[in-house]
């Protein structure tokens, strides 16, 4: 393949960030907006053009004749040389998943810079808002097409960064300035975990690049076959340390860094605060792309988690944990976009657990499978939701649902895209969500029906939370709204909604499995309809009716519910005090535990001592300064004294 | 003799000297300062572009241009010179930030000749200590970059300026008095009557029990300037008291002596020693680490902030340095590079910030964003720099020096190397707390809002800056490449490692 496409779609974006960053003060609002959204719907082009030629031209660099997906490095550039073999290389790596997402994150990304013309219309900064959305289209897109390890960490780094200076957005808002400080504190210390891992996992295999944990001889598939000897697993071997294997070990803080972008307990913290920023950042960052990066990387090396299922247990149990409190908290919100955070993490938390369950005995890990299904088909309902979210902000001027209900009857558009999104999520089908849910259902019932019936209660609830924030919105009582009712926003801001609920509507039918899979070889799925997917649709159903009769129409019933839930309706709606627990850990510990005592001693102990010495030298000198008093009298005394103490000296020497 | 170029690296700042004492107005002042660092950095440039060909066409040695001229033959005493890879970088360095540093004090008041007399000697010293390869000289130009401090700090400066000048004074000087004593150890033990450092370094004749003295006694010595844990208290006040051209060359250019020091002579000449007690220093150092990084986050003076960031960053290069191979010391140089040119830029904005809003204490001050864009932003991508943010030179320089250091497999090194990898997240806290409390947020005093944004002799020093730390951060390579092939073909050679 030529190497001109995939270049152009990772430095269009960078050149976006450059123009608009540098001289994007010269321009007006309208010229940088739709240069802004001109650059990346060309990089949308480009990046549909190199998926479609990865997945259906038969070329032999991407397809053996047998039909078996292979991974191809476009270009691989040198770029920071630490030793022989350890050498971080920046290039583009397609194969099932890097294709899906560069398709993902610029589809997302158009939509955001479209509506963003709307949405953020006459904000102050509008340029510069455009500037560090090309950025983070960049950094997210050279994340995906990483071909080693290390440049995934950088483009991650990036992407952590870009991601703060937009939650900062709004930057002269304390709240949004401390809201990006914690996003970007709490996920540099997964980072720390993540690095870590790599120094580890780069130390034992010598080497960065994700070719070569995956490849293997024979060039039928490219995932690594178990048990050769030669593999990379047989470095490993040996090496422990407090009982783990150096692997695992590895492997669980590489999951870290995951844990903290994709916002697993109990490194959530940052994302219901990250809503601080604009909600197109919110749609584009904090639900559809960057938050699944940690996703992205645990399926990126998935060969190597498969060598330790305790790091995959591991996975599955942070993913369950996650998924069901999330879900909880997400009940209880007010504020609609802290619903869909919570929301997101949930979901997230499932392509996890999926990933966590699969094995290849079960289905050629039909886990995997599902998890890339179903960030593909969360990232366009969960950006629909978001953006008809910011739509409805931008016409009742508040993010509570306080502040709405009833709104079906003046924004048309929203209400009917923002319906087919939770119908999505809630898994009803035929709207996309219901098949990847249903595959991520069917992997974990596979593996342990433990799992099953857990992540089937908690689509349960994500069925019920949906629909309790819709008919909050569109239902309800209606405010006073006064003389300005609220209406649809301009075209720029209802076309990407009618597109996303356009695709979350057929994306369920693509036939995932002959595309994706652990290792290249097509498969086709089934749904197993008495088994799982007749059940769960029962489930949804069931908590989309007890959300109706709840909150359809103004009651009682809800503010009973919350009395009789003996604080746990309170506890939710603090989030488990997750925050304050963070607080104290922060300020009161390291903070005024650590560093002020550290402070202290430096000023006081270390410098301290310095000065002591400088005012012992001082006292020395004073106390012997008398002698040299100027008085020759004194002299005198001294130089007699001296003499005959030296005479003494010398008659005693010669008499003994 | 001046058909040597690395000679000229000396002789244009006497020039400047005489060309500062013929100037009669601030114009001629600025000229001369300008001109000549000017000219400094241009001749630095050819060198590296001239010794990069000169490697390539296949020159042998371990040092290119080499001269040797006799000063005190009783004492076998001659003016040396020669240089490598590291030293040109070190070389590069201190002319860009004697140049961006002359830009920032293009108001500097009172007494500005005698300001830029003191400024270029400094310079002189730096750029002498670079090139000589000889002991003895090498100790005379680093005693001359040391002593104007003293007076640049106590007649510019601000704040507690006595205090502090002679507090850094003494204490650099008694790290002198260590390194004196360890060099005349050096020149008697090795016995070859030369202060030759790669005559001594190639015959490795200092006997090993006397290396277990000498070395730490040199270690200590350039340590010291090296702001290593714990004789780093002389870094917090003297930068925080310092002008800012005079902050921006000590951060920038000579706590690098330090760290040079270190490798050059402590390391290279007594390498058994540095094997056999690195373990001491690499527990002080990455205490340095963690512990400047700590203090910092509770600091309030945006200098005090910066002095021990320095001190975190510097402790880095040091403890990259004893891991004694090559990828970590490779990172060791790049970190110095890197802190350098940050470490500068940082100082020459708060100073700009300072001499607006005549405070550094960043509880009064808020929302600078909106009234100085130019310089908030700046400050931010100093920032970046300094949490190691790819594509500006942090990132390079640590991850070399992480990656370089995991190589090491004794659990000591293990601990330790883990153990500084934490700083980047305590880093990010520090940077992230003064971003958010001084440039972000609302206003915090109205006066400031009739403030203005930077002008352009400061727009030039922070874009030159700014221009140098991500011409690192986007194409490492070319640097590392330098430094890396310096170390592994000439110096591992030599040390049998």
């Amino acid at each position: 393949m030529n190497p001109i496409i995939p270049l152009l779609i990772l430095c269009l974006p960078l050149l976006g960030f450059l123009v608009l960053g540098l001289l994007g003060h010269k321009m007006s609002h309208k010229a940088a907006g739709w240069y802004g959204v001109l650059s990346m719907g060309t990089t949308m082009v480009l990046a549909y053009i190199t998926a479609a030629t990865y997945f259906f031209s038969n070329d032999a660099a991407f397809i053996t004749e047998a039909g078996n997906r292979l991974q191809h490095i476009i270009f691989n550039q040198d770029w920071l040389q630490f030793t022989d073999s350890l050498i971080i290389r920046l290039g583009f790596l397609l194969d099932p998943i890097s294709a899906l997402l560069i398709v993902v994150i610029t589809t997302i990304s158009f939509c955001v810079h479209l509506y963003s013309l709307g949405y953020m219309e006459g904000e102050k900064g509008f340029q510069r808002y455009y500037a560090f959305l090309q950025l983070f289209s960049f950094s997210m897109l050279g994340l995906v097409v990483a071909t080693n390890i290390f440049q995934m960490y950088i483009f991650w780094e990036l992407v952590g960064a870009s991601s703060y200076l937009l939650i900062g957005f709004y930057y002269t808002r304390p709240s949004a300035v401390s809201a990006s400080k914690k996003a970007f504190i709490v996920t540099r210390f997964a980072d720390l975990g993540f690095l870590i891992g790599i120094l580890i996992l780069s130390y034992v295999t010598g080497t960065f690049d994700f070719t070569d944990f995956t490849s293997v001889q024979d060039g039928s598939s490219y995932a690594v076959a178990l048990n050769t000897p030669m593999g990379i697993l047989a470095r490993f071997q040996g090496a422990t340390f407090m009982g783990c294997s150096l692997l695992t070990w590895a492997l669980v803080l590489i999951f870290m860094g995951g844990m903290g972008k994709s916002a697993m307990l109990p490194l959530h913290i940052w994302l219901p605060d990250a809503m601080e920023g604009p909600t197109p950042v919110s749609a584009l960052i904090h639900a559809a792309t960057m938050v699944v990066a940690g996703v992205y990387l645990v399926a990126r090396l998935f060969p190597l988690y498969l060598m330790e299922e305790a790091a995959l247990m591991f996975i599955t149990v942070v993913g369950a944990i996650t998924a069901f409190y999330a879900a909880v908290v997400a009940c209880t919100q007010i504020d609609i976009k802290r619903v869909l955070a919570f929301s997101t993490i949930s979901q997230i938390a499932f392509m996890m657990v999926s990933l966590g369950v699969a094995r290849p005995e079960f289905h050629e890990s039909l886990g995997y499978m599902a998890s890339m299904f179903h960030l593909f088909t969360h990232a366009m309902f969960k950006a629909l939701l978001f953006l008809g979210a910011g739509a409805l902000i931008h016409a009742v001027h508040s993010n509570d649902y306080t502040a709405m209900g009833g709104l079906r009857k003046y924004m048309p558009i929203t209400h009917i895209t923002f319906l087919i999104g939770c119908l999505a999520i809630a898994g009803i089908p035929p709207f996309s969500g219901f098949f990847s849910k249903d595959e991520i259902l069917s992997a974990c019932y596979q593996q342990s029906w433990i799992w099953g019936a857990w992540m089937s209660m908690v689509a349960g609830l994500t069925a019920f939370y949906m629909f309790r924030l819709y008919y909050l919105i569109f239902w309800w009582d209606e405010p006073d709204y006064g003389h300005h009712k609220p209406h649809d926003g301009p075209w720029v801001m209802s076309l990407p909604l009618v597109f996303l609920a356009a695709v979350s509507c057929v994306a369920g039918f693509i036939p995932f499995g002959t595309l994706v899979s652990w290792n290249g070889v097509p498969y086709h799925i089934h749904i197993d309809w008495m088994g799982v997917a007749l059940p769960s649709i029962i489930i949804a159903v069931a908590a989309i009716a007890l959300a109706t009769v709840m909150y359809r129409k103004k009651n009682s019933l809800p503010e009973k519910f919350a009395k009789a839930s003996c604080g746990l309706w309170t506890a939710a709606h603090n989030r488990f005090y997750w925050d304050e627990i963070y607080l104290f850990i922060t300020h009161k510990i390291i903070f005024n535990g650590i560093c002020r005592p550290i402070a202290w001693f430096d000023r006081h102990i270390i410098d301290g001592s310095m000065n002591g010495l400088a005012w012992l030298a001082q006292r020395l000198s004073i106390t012997i300064r008398p002698l040299q008093s100027g008085s020759v009298q004194a002299y005198v005394y001294i130089y007699l004294f001296g003499a005959l103490l030296l005479g003494a000296i010398t008659t005693a020497c010669v008499l003994l | 003799m001046f058909s040597n170029p690395l000679i000229y690296f000396v002789v244009i700042p006497v020039i400047m000297l005489l060309g500062l004492y013929l100037s009669r107005s601030m114009a001629h002042i600025r000229t001369v300062a300008v001109t000549g660092s000017l000219c400094l950095l241009g001749l630095s440039i050819w060198l590296l572009v001239d010794y990069l060909g000169l490697r390539a066409a296949g020159a042998e040695g371990a040092m290119l241009y080499r001269g040797d001229w006799t000063w005190f033959s009783a004492l076998n005493i001659k003016l040396s010179v020669g240089v490598d890879g590291i030293s040109i970088a070190m070389i590069l360095l201190s002319s860009i930030i004697l140049l961006t540093g002359s830009f920032a004090s293009w108001k500097i008041n009172p007494l500005p000749k005698e300001f830029f007399l003191w400024l270029i000697l400094l310079s002189i010293g730096v750029f002498g200590f670079f090139i000589s390869i000889d002991l003895f000289t090498m100790f005379m130009f680093y005693e001359v970059a040391l002593i104007p401090m003293y007076l640049l700090i106590g007649i510019w400066g601000t704040g507690r300026k006595e205090y502090s000048a002679m507090k850094l004074t003494l204490m650099l000087m008694g790290g002198s008095a260590f390194l004196m004593l360890s060099l005349i150890g050096i020149y008697y033990n090795a016995g070859l009557d030369s202060w030759n450092i790669l005559d001594i370094a190639q015959a490795d004749s200092i006997p090993h029990s006397w290396q277990y003295f000498l070395f730490p006694m040199a270690f200590v010595g350039f340590g010291v300037l090296g702001a290593m844990f714990p004789f780093h208290t002389w870094s917090p006040d003297g930068h925080a008291c310092a002008p800012t051209a005079v902050s921006m060359l000590h951060a920038g250019v000579l706590m690098k002596l330090g760290g040079y020091g270190c490798f050059r002579v402590a390391i290279y000449l007594m390498p058994f020693a540095a094997n056999e007690l690195a373990w001491i220093f690499l527990i002080l150092t990455g205490i340095s680490v963690v512990y400047g990084a700590f203090s910092a986050c509770v600091q309030t003076d945006l200098k005090y902030i910066n002095a021990y960031s320095s001190v975190s960053h510097c402790g880095l290069v040091l403890f990259a340095i004893l891991m004694l191979n090559t990828t970590a010391m490779t990172g060791a140089i790049m970190q110095m590079l890197s802190h350098g040119l940050m470490t500068a830029l940082f100082f020459a904005l708060i100073g700009m910030i300072y001499g607006r809003t005549h405070t550094r204490d960043i509880r009064e001050m808020g929302g600078l964003m909106k009234i100085m864009p130019f310089l908030a932003v700046c400050y931010v991508i100093a920032g970046m720099a300094s949490l190691g943010l790819p594509g500006l030179s942090g990132f390079v320089a640590e991850m070399t020096i992480f990656v370089g250091s995991f190589q090491e497999t004794a659990l000591l090194n293990r601990v330790f190397t883990i153990i500084a990898c934490c700083s980047i997240v305590i880093t990010a806290v520090y940077i992230l707390r003064v971003v958010g409390k001084l440039l972000l947020g609302p206003v915090q005093n109205e006066h400031h809002l009739e403030l203005t944004d930077a002008t352009w002799w400061e727009r030039t020093s922070t874009v030159t800056l700014i221009i140098c730390v991500a011409a690192i951060g986007c194409f490492p390579n070319f640097f590392e490449s330098l430094i890396r092939t310096t170390f592994s073909a000439d110096i591992f050679k030599v040390i049998g490692m």
